[in-house]
C-alpha cells in the first residue's frame, strides 16, 4: 500500500488532523484566552469543510474494508455542512462562563464523532460499520451531559448511552446470525431464508435506534429536552443524518435479496413513526420534545423515500436529508438563542416575538415552513420526491398516508408561528442580539432552505451520483 | 475436546445468556445492575461468533476478530456510562433508575 493511497480516506485524515490541532493547541491557550478556542476550532474546521468539496479520489482501500464512491463524499460533506452550522451556532453558549473550562472538550467530541460516522458510511465490512457506529455514539452520550451539575442533562447522558448500549447489543447480536449464515462480514449479498430473516430485523433495530423509529423513539424527546441545545440540534441532524444513509446503504446492498421482507418492516415503521411522531408533538409545550416529535415524524417521510429502493428514491432521501439539516439547524439556532438570551424554552414563552425580535421570527417562520413543506421554501420539493418515489415503487396506500400526515405536521408546526406573529404577551422576550457567529449560522440556513429548493441542479447532480453505490 | 461439543449447545447458551441479559436490561432498578445485563447481551454475541468461526468456517478468523472489537468497545461503553453515573450521582446521590425521572411526558 502506497502513502498516496490514503487520500482516498481524504475526510477521515483531514478530521483526525483537525482533532490533533485542537487538543494540542488547547494547551497553548492561557486559563484567560480559553475562548479563542471557539473561533480557532470553527475556523479550523471550515476550513476543512472547503477542502472536503474539492474534488476527490474514489475507490477501494483495506481489501474491501473502505470504499469511497461520489456518493458517499456527499454524503460526507453534508454532513461537514452541518456540523459547521452547529459550531457557528454554539459559539455563543460556549463562552458562558460556566462553561469556560470545557470549550475545547465539545469540539474534540463532535469532531470525534463526525470521524466515526464518517467510517460508518464507507464501511464495506460489518466490523468497520461497528466500530464507526460505537464511535459515532459513544462521544455523543459524553455531549448530551455535557452540562455536569444540570440534573436533567445527566438524566439525558445516562438515558442516551444504556440505550444505545442496548440497541448496539441487539444490532450486534443480528450481524452475528448474519457472520454464521454468510461465512463472511464483507457486504456481500445475503442468502435468503428464515434465519437470515432474523438477523436482518436484529441489526435493523439496532440502526432504526439510531434514527429514532417508532417502536424504538422512546429515548428521543427525553434526551432531545436534557441535553444543551446545540447538542440537540447536532443529535437530531448529524446523528440521525448519517445513520439514515447507512442504513439505506445497508439495506440497498447486503439485504438486496431480501427486498421482499423488508420492503413491509419499512412500510409498516413509516406508517407507525409518522403518526405517531405527529400525534405527540401536538401536545408537546416544550420547544426541543416538540421537535424532537417533529424529527422522529420526519424520519418517518424519509423511510418512504427508502422503500422506493431505487435511484430516485435514493437522491430523494439525500435530497431530503440535505434540505432536513438546513431547516432543522435554523429552527434550532433560534430557540438557542432565545434559550442563550432569556432562558426560556416554552411554546407560550414565543408569544408575541415578532414585536420584540422580528428577524429571528421570520428566520423561524421559513424553518417551520421548510419542515412542514410549504411550496415557496426548500422542504416542500424533498418531500414531493420522496411521496413520488413511494408513489413510483406503487405504495399508494403509504402515500395516502403520508400526505395526511403532513396536513396533521402543518397544524402544530403553525402553532408556532402563530404564537410568533398574531399571540399577545404581557412580558414578551427582550429585543436581543445575537452574536456574529450565530447570525452567520442562521443566514448560511436560511439561504440553503431557499437555494436547495430553486437550483435544481443539485437535484440533478445527487441523482447522477446515485447511480453507483 | 469441544469438538465433542456441538454447534446448538453453544448457541442454545448464546441465546439464553442473550435474554437474559434483556430481561435484566428492562427490570433491574440500579444503573450498574443494568450495564452489567448490556454486558451479558455483548458476551452473547461473542459467544455466537467464536463457536460460528470454530464450528463452519475455520479456514478464516473473521469472528474471532470481530469479538475482540466487541469486547473494546463493551469496555468503552462501560467507561463513559460510569463516569455519566457517577456525575449524576454527585448530583442527587442515587443511582437508582426510579430517582431518575426529571423527564417524563
Amino acid at each position: 500500500m502506497q502513502l498516496n493511497q490514503f487520500l482516498i480516506m481524504q475526510h477521515e485524515v483531514l478530521l483526525t488532523i483537525v482533532l490533533i490541532i485542537i487538543m494540542i493547541s488547547e494547551l497553548n491557550f492561557s486559563t484567560k484566552n480559553k475562548s479563542k478556542v471557539i473561533g480557532f476550532s470553527t475556523f479550523l474546521f471550515g476550513i476543512v469543510t472547503v477542502i472536503g468539496f474539492l474534488p476527490s479520489q474514489t475507490g477501494v482501500l483495506f481489501g474491501g474494508m473502505y470504499k469511497n464512491t461520489d456518493l458517499t463524499i456527499l454524503m460526507k460533506n453534508i454532513l461537514n455542512l452541518g456540523v459547521f452550522i452547529v459550531f457557528l451556532q454554539s459559539a455563543e453558549w460556549l463562552r458562558k462562563p460556566i462553561n469556560q473550562d470545557k470549550i475545547s472538550e465539545f469540539y474534540l467530541l463532535v469532531v470525534a464523532s463526525l470521524i466515526g460516522m464518517n467510517f460508518m458510511i464507507s464501511s464495506g465490512n460489518f466490523l468497520m460499520l461497528m466500530i464507526g457506529l460505537e464511535l459515532a455514539t459513544i462521544p455523543v452520550a459524553a455531549l448530551a451531559a455535557f452540562e455536569q451539575f444540570n440534573n436533567k442533562s445527566a438524566e439525558a447522558g445516562i438515558k442516551l448511552i444504556l440505550l444505545s448500549a442496548f440497541a448496539t447489543g441487539i444490532s450486534v447480536f443480528g450481524v452475528s446470525i448474519i457472520y454464521g449464515i454468510n461465512g463472511t462480514l464483507y457486504f456481500t449479498e445475503l442468502s435468503s431464508g428464515s434465519l437470515a430473516t432474523l438477523g436482518m430485523i436484529f441489526f435493523f433495530s439496532g440502526l432504526a435506534f439510531k434514527i429514532s423509529i417508532v417502536p424504538f423513539h422512546l429515548w428521543t424527546a427525553d434526551v432531545y429536552e436534557g441535553a444543551p441545545v446545540n447538542v440537540t440540534s447536532f443529535l437530531s441532524v448529524i446523528s440521525k443524518g448519517a445513520a439514515v444513509f447507512i442504513l439505506m446503504i445497508v439495506l440497498l446492498t447486503v439485504f438486496k435479496t431480501n427486498q421482499g421482507e423488508w420492503v413491509w418492516i419499512i412500510y409498516a415503521t413509516a406508517v407507525l413513526t409518522m403518526t405517531i411522531g405527529n400525534l405527540f408533538a401536538i401536545r408537546q409545550q416544550n420547544l426541543k420534545r416538540f421537535l424532537a416529535f417533529s424529527s422522529i415524524a420526519q424520519a418517518g417521510f424519509i423511510f418512504m423515500g427508502v422503500i422506493g429502493g431505487d435511484q430516485a428514491g435514493m437522491t430523494a432521501v439525500v435530497y431530503f436529508v440535505l434540505i432536513y439539516a438546513f431547516s432543522n439547524l435554523a429552527a434550532f439556532g433560534v430557540i438557542a438563542s432565545i434559550s442563550n438570551a432569556s432562558g426560556k424554552e416554552l411554546i407560550s414563552d414565543f408569544n408575541g416575538l415578532y414585536k420584540t425580535n422580528p428577524k429571528l421570527s421570520l428566520v423561524m417562520m421559513i424553518a417551520l415552513f421548510s419542515l412542514a413543506g410549504i411550496p415557496p421554501v426548500a422542504g416542500f420539493f424533498g418531500k414531493f420526491f420522496l411521496f413520488t418515489s413511494a408513489a413510483s415503487g406503487g405504495y399508494y396506500g403509504l402515500v395516502l398516508i403520508g400526505a395526511i400526515n403532513v396536513t396533521i405536521s402543518l397544524y402544530y408546526y403553525l402553532l408556532v408561528v402563530k404564537a410568533m406573529f398574531i399571540n399577545k404577551s404581557e412580558s414578551p422576550i427582550q429585543t436581543f442580539k445575537s452574536d456574529g457567529m450565530m447570525r452567520v449560522g442562521l443566514v448560511i440556513c436560511v439561504i440553503g432552505i431557499i437555494m436547495v429548493g430553486f437550483a435544481s441542479q443539485i437535484y440533478e447532480y445527487i441523482y447522477s451520483l446515485s447511480l453507483v453505490i | 475436546m469441544i469438538e465433542a461439543i456441538p454447534l446448538t449447545h453453544w448457541l442454545t447458551l448464546s441465546t439464553l445468556l442473550f435474554f437474559i441479559g434483556v430481561y435484566g436490561f428492562l427490570t433491574r432498578s440500579n444503573l450498574i445492575t443494568i450495564l452489567i445485563s448490556i454486558e451479558l447481551i455483548l458476551n452473547a454475541v461473542n459467544i455466537n461468533l467464536l463457536a460460528f468461526n470454530k464450528y463452519l468456517y475455520p479456514e478464516a478468523l473473521e469472528g474471532h476478530f470481530f469479538s475482540l472489537f466487541v469486547i473494546a468497545v463493551a469496555a468503552s461503553e462501560a467507561a463513559v456510562a460510569v463516569a455519566i453515573f457517577i456525575n449524576l450521582y454527585r448530583n442527587i446521590n442515587t443511582v437508582e433508575v426510579e430517582e431518575v425521572n426529571k423527564m417524563k411526558y
